[in-house]
């Protein structure tokens, strides 16, 4: 952390730009002290990416409303919709926490789609090399190899950022495909279920293997997890001295150095809760969710992570409403195929709304003052 | 408009940073083929007028004129395209490019690049460079060239884009003596080529060496222009710190004072590049005593924070601290052994911004177990100390949750004196306290530092703003590259001694003498 990272933007000269707008009485100001934008930041990003949408939708010669009421009835209008909702909101909490602890020091991880494979292997690794585990021990041991597995995925980029000044943005992005790519070797090549007529995938796991279903819905005991991990989250954040040092990290490195933090070792571990927590999803999702390691198991929950934890604010309770949101705009989706609009229509929605996102953030840092 | 001799004429220019004036109506002439040096201490606005020439900032107000004529420089590309080369302090050169690619970057060029293409270019740098005898590898990365050959690739540069006016901001201050001796040839070489040059600096003998004409600049006016023939160092010396200016009637007692706390020996601390930063100084600091330490920017005084806080090490001699000998302390060891530090730059390295008043009162303490239990911060007795500390230390704030940007920088710094001086330093570190603050909140400043003595500790105080080192200071050293180039008790202190200590004249038997001057 010594020497500053090579990909540094380029100082931009907005403080200079005292300049009037045209003959009004008032100019722009830039203030970078200015407490970035506050709860109506999201708000309102997500209504300006729905009118971006609905502008798509027209092009599609459909009523934006009707669409954007099929989504809402598809998500939340039934109990299977919810459940569904929050079976996808499970992991993009779970990774939203992994990369919004990165991002309270300031280390862009971008990483936890791999980060999350990783645990996925990590887990279903448990369930093929320790095939005479007692039954009970089989949920604790794969939960804790998923983590595992996720931190040292983690660690893969923080070790390089940290001693060689590596971008982490770069190496947690390309770490991505080679988690992809091996978990693409496991399930085509040696892991693959022989009875499984050719599906890429492994054997299905057992049933002490799975975690417990809740109330016979498809909702899965992962959740219990995730809820917990926020309220870990929450408390170490706030409350522990080790909470205190990362805050401090994050508003100010040089004065951290000053008071004596070890900038290295806190970007290690955090890579590692950072990394970790994903993994923890990944399990949780091999073992919830899909009962066995299989080919495209993540669809981009690690990215899509990266929105809900920016929505929140970073907020760990913040988090449990984004990524329902999230989870709800991803089954919602599915839905309006049935209208003739393709799938992939949430994608963009979630991708204007991270669009919008940005850039309310930062216009939100000017302020209008009126001219003397 | 004047006499056409002047290439550059810059009238009555204006510019404002904020509240800052860093360029009061300045007026500055350059004639045609001329070494026109621009002297000024850190601040002064010499940079400032440098980046209207090459087209970095444009000025509030006031005219540019260029050959006289009358000339809006909005761009670098403007300012290039009208013979005007800069050569910066921190270069702009890609580092995994070589210099032949570094110095035709950006060029248009509708021709295919092929090896025969490149191979032309080479020559053509090679021959412009061997011209002004600048040699340097063309063909290696730039990061594998010392920083004295990269410098000469930036001049080239300059040369290759056809600049008939080259500006060095502060060209020395990354070169090693011998590089000086050999930038200073190449200066000399473009001269009786034609060429003319600017070079601010605040080192004055190298001014004297080098310069045909100078403007001096002081806290963004300008002050004097002379040759260098009118010029001696003293005069530049006192031009540049400026005369007494009224006391503000502060008065301190002299106390005695007590054993030693810090004691120097033969300290060397060296930066990256190499270049001793420190070079074997030797000084002590007492309890019940403030050490001043002059000096001109960039004469070792940031190195010698650094090494004393821990966030740089020695590299060879020794620092004893309460009869201790510190070997490759680290920051925490320091504080805990009761060294506390004002760093240079408030905002930047003393406080976080965007976290409130508690969060930034912690950063020393919040080790302790007054702060925290088991890990977990104390947080209704964290609130009430802090609110004691505030009261204490008088620092007005709305709430104890507002991101302390926001406060006054008088504030600021209150706060950040009270979270030093409550860990009961036995050594204070204090670099440039009053810097950007006014007069009420700079006595505040002062009142705490001589009260901080009082009470038993050891000061060091490193500050530019002399008046306060006089002031304030029971023994004043006073650093020149990085050396100490005299020790002055108080109440001997006058300014004209240490200014021109500080320009590096040396002190021996009541007389000044000129040290011999390079080149």
């Amino acid at each position: 952390m010594s020497q500053k990272s090579s990909f540094e933007p380029l100082p931009v000269e907005l403080k200079q730009d005292n300049k009037k707008l045209g003959n009004v009485p008032f100019r722009l100001e830039y203030d970078a002290h200015k407490k970035g934008g506050s709860w109506w930041v999201p708000i309102i990003s997500i209504i300006v990416a729905l009118m971006i949408c609905a502008v798509f939708i027209l092009f599609n010669g459909m009523n934006p409303i009707t669409v954007y009421g099929k989504m809402l009835a598809g998500a939340f209008g039934s109990s299977f919709g919810i459940s569904e909702t929050i079976v996808k909101a499970i992991p993009l909490l779970l990774c939203g926490l992994g990369v919004a602890i990165a991002y309270k020091i300031a280390i862009w991880n971008i990483g936890a789609e791999g980060q999350f494979i990783l645990g996925a292997i990590g887990a279903t690794a448990v369930t093929i090399f320790l095939p005479n585990l007692p039954g009970a021990l089989y949920i604790p041991v794969m939960m804790v190899v998923g983590f595992a597995a996720g931190a040292i995925w983690g660690l893969c980029t923080a070790i390089p950022r940290t001693y060689f000044q590596v971008n982490e943005l770069i190496s947690s992005l390309m770490l991505n495909y080679i988690a992809l790519l091996l978990l693409d070797y496991l399930v085509y090549g040696p892991w693959r279920d022989p009875q499984g007529f050719n599906f890429p995938g492994t054997q299905e796991f057992t049933p002490y293997q799975l975690l417990a279903s809740l109330g016979g819905t498809r909702l899965h005991f992962g959740l219990i997890f995730a809820l917990a991990a926020v309220i870990l989250f929450a408390f170490f954040l706030a409350k522990t001295r080790w909470g205190y040092e990362l805050r401090l990290l994050g508003a100010n490195p040089v004065a951290a150095k000053n008071a004596g933090i070890n900038i290295t070792k806190h970007i290690l571990i955090v890579m590692m809760i950072s990394g970790g927590l994903a993994g923890f999803a990944g399990a949780i999702e091999v073992s919830g969710v899909a009962g066995r390691l299989m080919y495209g198991i993540s669809p981009g929950y690690g990215y899509t992570a990266i929105i809900v934890a920016w929505l929140a604010k970073l907020n760990p309770w913040g988090m449990i409403i984004t990524s329902v949101f999230i989870g709800s705009l991803i089954v919602g989706g599915y839905s309006v195929q049935t209208i003739g609009l393709p799938s992939s229509f949430s994608n963009m929605l979630q991708g204007a709304i991270l669009f919008c996102l940005i850039g309310g953030e930062m216009l939100s840092k000017f302020k209008l003052k009126k001219v003397d | 408009m004047s006499q056409s001799a002047n290439v550059i004429e810059m009238k009555d220019i204006v510019k404002t940073f904020g509240e800052v004036v860093a360029s009061n109506h300045v007026n500055f002439e350059v004639k045609k083929g001329e070494i026109h040096a621009l002297l000024g201490e850190n601040g002064a606005g010499k940079s400032t007028i440098m980046s209207m020439l090459s087209g970095i900032y444009r000025a509030d107000s006031g005219d540019i004129y260029i050959n006289g004529k009358l000339s809006r420089i909005r761009s670098p590309k403007e300012s290039m395209e009208l013979g005007i080369g800069m050569v910066h302090q921190n270069f702009r050169l890609v580092d995994t490019l070589t210099a032949v690619e570094n110095i035709i970057l950006g060029e248009k060029s509708n021709k295919w690049r092929g090896s025969s293409w490149m191979k032309k270019k080479i020559e053509e740098i090679e021959e412009l460079a061997d011209k002004y005898g600048l040699t340097f590898p063309t063909k290696v990365p730039i990061w594998q060239l010392s920083v004295g050959e990269q410098q000469r690739v930036e001049i080239v540069k300059t040369l290759y884009r056809g600049a008939e006016i080259i500006i060095f901001d502060e060209p020395t201050s990354v070169l090693t003596p011998g590089e000086v001796e050999q930038l200073f040839l190449t200066m000399q070489e473009l001269k009786r080529n034609g060429k003319t040059m600017i070079i601010t600096t605040h080192k004055l003998k190298e001014v004297m060496t080098i310069a045909d004409q100078i403007s001096v600049m002081r806290k963004g006016t300008m002050i004097a222009q002379m040759s260098k023939e009118e010029a001696t160092i003293q005069s530049l010396a006192n031009l540049m710190v400026g005369q007494n200016m009224a006391d503000e009637g502060f008065s301190i007692k002299v106390i005695e004072k007590g054993k030693p706390i810090l004691d120097v020996q033969n300290l060397v601390v060296r930066t990256k590049l190499r270049i001793n930063a420190i070079d074997r100084i030797n000084f002590s600091v007492h309890e019940y005593e403030i050490v001043g330490v002059a000096g001109v920017a960039g004469n070792g005084q940031k190195e010698l924070a650094e090494v004393l806080t821990g966030l740089m090490q020695l590299y060879s001699g020794q620092i004893v601290f309460n009869n201790e000998k510190l070997t490759a302390p680290s920051v925490q060891q320091l504080i805990d052994k009761g060294i506390a530090h004002i760093p240079e730059n408030r905002m930047k390295s003393g406080l976080a911004g965007s976290l409130g008043i508690i969060d930034n009162l912690m950063m020393k303490t919040y080790r302790s177990n007054a702060r925290a239990k088991f890990g977990l911060m104390k947080k209704k007795e964290n609130m009430e100390w802090a609110a004691n500390l505030i009261k204490k230390f008088d620092v007005r704030t709305p709430d104890m949750v507002s991101p302390v940007a926001q406060l006054s920088g008088g504030n600021q710094q209150k706060l950040l004196f009270a979270r030093e001086i409550d860990i009961n330093p036995k050594l204070m570190i204090a670099v440039h306290p009053t810097q950007g603050l006014d007069v009420g909140a700079a006595k505040a400043v002062h009142e705490m530092l001589v009260q901080l003595r009082d009470s038993g500790s050891g000061v060091l105080l490193i500050s530019e703003d002399l008046e306060e080192v006089m002031q304030l200071s029971d023994k004043i050293l006073v650093l020149y590259n990085g050396k100490i180039n005299g020790v002055i008790d108080r109440g001997q202190a006058n300014r004209e001694v240490i200014g021109q200590l500080m320009a590096g004249l040396n002190y021996k038997e009541g007389a000044f003498y000129e040290p011999e001057i390079v080149v």
